[in-house]
């Protein structure tokens, strides 16, 4: 594997501009008045309440996200680059959507195998010709980005179901901003907190036809036991919305209603972080208790709206992911300005023989797969794990992709023998809305902890960052 | 408001209360124990405390003396009983959860660190007596950091009036509760009115309603068991008298009545309870059956509570 870049002293120990400030504070700052705050933050983390759960742990049931307070910087010029190219990636993703629920002209010029569509389990032929407002399916998208040198951001996953992680980004410079006011007044950080502003306004643009002047929007929660639900009920809040679950929803007429102390209230936009499957027993999961029975039919009948909407699945898969580059040129006719990692798709018997042969330095991925769960990552995994997996592989093969293993950048980050670089990736947040494309300057930059570590996943013993775009 | 946060709001209130209330009971119960027998008599101490908190047939399926030790396991650390202190702030904090949005940083900061604290400090529940009176004195410290932080920083809508109507709710029944244990000791034409072992049960009926000074302030008199009863019952200047929880029952319900543009059967049944609490008099009761009365009032006060989960929460 290559020698990582570092965002703070390149390939070559030159220190790079956008940290400078940061160097010289790191200089004069002593190590225990770091630590005495990194003390101090987790402190804050954990009476805020912002803890996740990890699931199949039964003694962790709500557990912290370690923070690292060494901010990651990016300079303005490199964040501007990197916007444009998350802009033009979320405008494909949705014309894709729109096309392959409608006239499948991308299928018809072959440059996607038909049963890559049809055979997957996250296409929704319930969504087949159905209208969606504005044409717009995901309204928040979570690109997880990666940059293997100075020049160069690639896109490990797109996340276009019901991303998360966004709470982190906002409390995380919350907690920076009280910790650290020094800092923050020797850099020009551009601010995140809009964002939750600029998601209400997004959502509230997509409201179906037959919605009030004022539409009411609403979040929904599969519930507390949800591993992201503190991020649920922090969004609400901040969006000033019910935050709801399927219980308190009840479908009339094919119009959705919230039941309230007044009575029935209508709902008119459902800004859903519960998963396709759960949303209605009577379409998906006849077993789940999570949904609202005929939610699927007033949404048919063009009177809720769903962000995102049902079907984008098929849109963040992995193997369709490997065609990205061409999904951007096919709709809109440009070069995509953030690359792809070179991808092998299993289900081409080429491709997979290349893979079996090259187990041991390959990341091996499920397709439907997301959270870290279920990959093998072949430089660090043993002999009896990558032959489990090559049986599994075998056995399945379109059930996964592969990718080279690829250094991560780093940054400085605080460890037990001092700081120290630790691989980081970085998700920044897309809205869409009626209009216009938004994305707040920073995301979430998740920090693999353990030394030499790739795998940046909070289930994994990940933590974060604050995320610092400097505004020059 | 969703209904389900309004119900959320109102047993996180409950649930706050009460944890307060059996801590208040432990601790007036640990004080009368702690007398020579000849002050406290025959009557099992403990075995009042679990009949006062309403699970004097559960404690039994699991333990079969009233001790001490068995009785302030039950009531404070028991996972198996659902109305322990510990299971009180755990479901409190599991309410407060899934309302984040409806309540302040400050009442959610309380309930949180009272939660963390809870498992941190109090995991394997106390070993002396020391350590009970501070754990004792942590949850009746975390019900009034609650119920000041609401006071002070919610807003006056129907958040806050749902909230409030738990609390009293609440607060009703578990004076109501007291009474009807101890109304014994109260009636005039007891035996030995005056002795000292009256006298000890007074104050600690008084304490647990945390009335002991109040009553001096109110009466000017030493304990007399009418005037005890007057204060609980009638004298709506005692916050956890039954005439006042219900002057404000019927006060937060109007609130709800005008912001929504319409009254119920909440509203009426509330008045009702109110209006013969205001038009009683301590002779009338007594004179009817203090017991009856208040088997009365537990009764009423559980219908109001049903009525409002009709009408405003599900």
């Amino acid at each position: 594997m290559a020698v990582a870049f570092d965002e703070m002293n390149g390939l070559g120990g030159d220190l790079r501009p956008a940290y400078q400030e940061l160097s010289r504070w790191l200089k004069e700052t002593p190590p225990d008045a770091l630590e005495y705050r990194r003390q101090e933050a987790e402190l804050l983390f954990r009476r805020i309440g912002i803890t996740f759960a990890v699931y199949g742990e039964a003694d962790a049931q709500e557990r912290l996200i370690p923070f690292d307070v060494i901010p990651r910087i990016m300079s303005g010029k490199e964040w501007t680059l990197l916007e444009k190219g998350l802009k033009q990636r979320v405008k494909a993703l949705n014309m894709f959507l729109r096309d392959i629920y409608h006239g499948r002209d991308i299928l018809r010029a072959n440059i996607i195998p038909d049963d890559l569509i049809f055979q997957n389990p996250v296409f929704r032929p319930e969504m087949n010709g159905q209208d969606v407002p504005h044409d717009v399916y995901v309204h928040i998208a979570g690109i997880d980005i990666i940059r293997v040198d100075a020049d160069n951001f690639i896109v490990l996953e797109d996340n276009a179901r019901t991303p998360s992680g966004v709470s982190y980004m906002l409390e995380n410079r919350e907690i920076m901003m009280r910790l650290f006011p020094d800092l923050f007044a020797r850099h020009r950080v551009a601010p995140v907190e809009k964002y939750p502003d600029e998601l209400l306004s997004a959502l509230r643009s997509v409201a179906p036809l037959s919605a009030s002047a004022e539409p009411t929007v609403a979040l929904m929660t599969p519930g507390v036991y949800n591993s992201a639900y503190y991020e649920h009920s922090f969004l609400a809040d901040k969006l000033g919305i019910e935050l709801v679950e399927g219980r308190d929803l009840i479908v009339k007429n094919d119009e959705v209603f919230m039941r309230t102390t007044e009575g029935l209230k209508r709902v008119d936009v459902i800004y859903r972080r519960v998963d396709d499957d759960f949303l209605d027993p009577l379409t998906f999961r006849p077993d789940s208790a999570l949904g609202v029975p005929g939610l699927m039919s007033a949404y048919a009948a063009g009177n809720i709206t769903l962000a995102n909407a049902v079907g984008t699945g098929i849109a963040d898969d992995k193997a369709v992911y490997s065609y990205m580059p061409d999904i951007v040129k096919f709709y809109l006719s440009e070069e995509p300005i953030l690359k792809n990692v070179p991808t092998w798709r299993c289900r081409e018997p080429k491709d997979l023989a290349y893979v079996l042969d090259n187990l041991a330095d390959l990341v091996v991925k499920e397709v439907h797969g997301s959270g870290g769960y279920g990959m093998l990552i072949g430089p660090a995994a043993t002999k009896a794990t990558i032959e489990a997996f090559r049986d599994k592989l075998k056995r399945e093969p379109e059930g996964f992709i592969a990718q080279p293993t690829l250094a991560l950048s780093t940054c400085p980050t605080c460890t037990a023998s001092g700081l120290a670089p630790r691989h980081v990736d970085l998700r920044p947040f897309v809205l869409t809305g009626r209009d216009h494309v938004t994305i707040v300057p920073g995301g979430l930059t998740r920090v693999a902890l353990k030394e030499g570590s790739l795998v940046v996943n909070s289930s994994q013993g990940g933590g974060t960052k604050d995320t610092w775009i400097l505004d020059e | 408001m969703l209904s389900r946060t309004a119900e959320n709001l109102y047993w996180l209130a409950r649930y706050v209360e009460r944890a307060e209330y059996l801590a208040r009971t432990i601790d007036a119960t640990l004080r009368v124990t702690a007398l020579p027998a000849a002050y406290i008599g025959k009557t099992n101490e403990w075995d009042s405390a679990l009949l006062t908190a309403g699970v004097s047939a559960s404690f039994y399926e699991a333990y079969s003396e009233a001790n001490e030790q068995n009785v302030v396991e039950y009531l404070a650390f028991s996972p198996s009983n659902p109305s322990s202190i510990k299971n009180c702030i755990e479901a409190a904090r599991l309410n407060s959860r899934s309302v984040r949005t409806a309540l302040t940083s400050e009442m959610w900061d309380t309930i949180n660190s009272a939660w963390i604290e809870l498992q941190e400090v109090w995991g394997k529940g106390t070993s002396s007596r020391e350590e009970l009176a501070k754990f004792l004195r942590f949850v009746q410290e975390t019900s009034l950091r609650f119920d000041g932080s609401a006071y002070r920083t919610m807003l006056r809508n129907d958040a806050y009036w749902f909230s409030r109507l738990g609390l009293h709710l609440e607060r009703a029944d578990n004076t109501a509760r007291i009474l009807d244990v101890k109304y014994h000791v109260l009636l005039p034409e007891e035996e030995h009115v005056g002795g000292p072992l009256d006298y000890y049960q007074w104050t600690s009926i008084l304490r647990s309603v945390s009335a002991l000074t109040a009553y001096h302030w109110v009466y000017r008199e030493t304990l007399k068991p009418w005037l005890i009863a007057d204060l609980l019952i009638l004298n709506d200047t005692l916050p956890r008298s039954l005439a006042s929880c219900y002057s404000n029952l019927v006060r937060n319900l109007d609130q709800i009545g005008v912001a929504y543009g319409r009254q119920g059967a909440a509203q009426r049944h509330a008045r009702g309870v109110r209006n013969r609490l205001e038009h009683s008099h301590m002779d009338d009761i007594f004179q009817h059956g203090v017991h009856e009365f208040i088997q009365e009032f537990i009764a009423d006060n559980a219908r109001l509570g049903e009525i409002i989960t009709k009408q405003y929460l599900i």
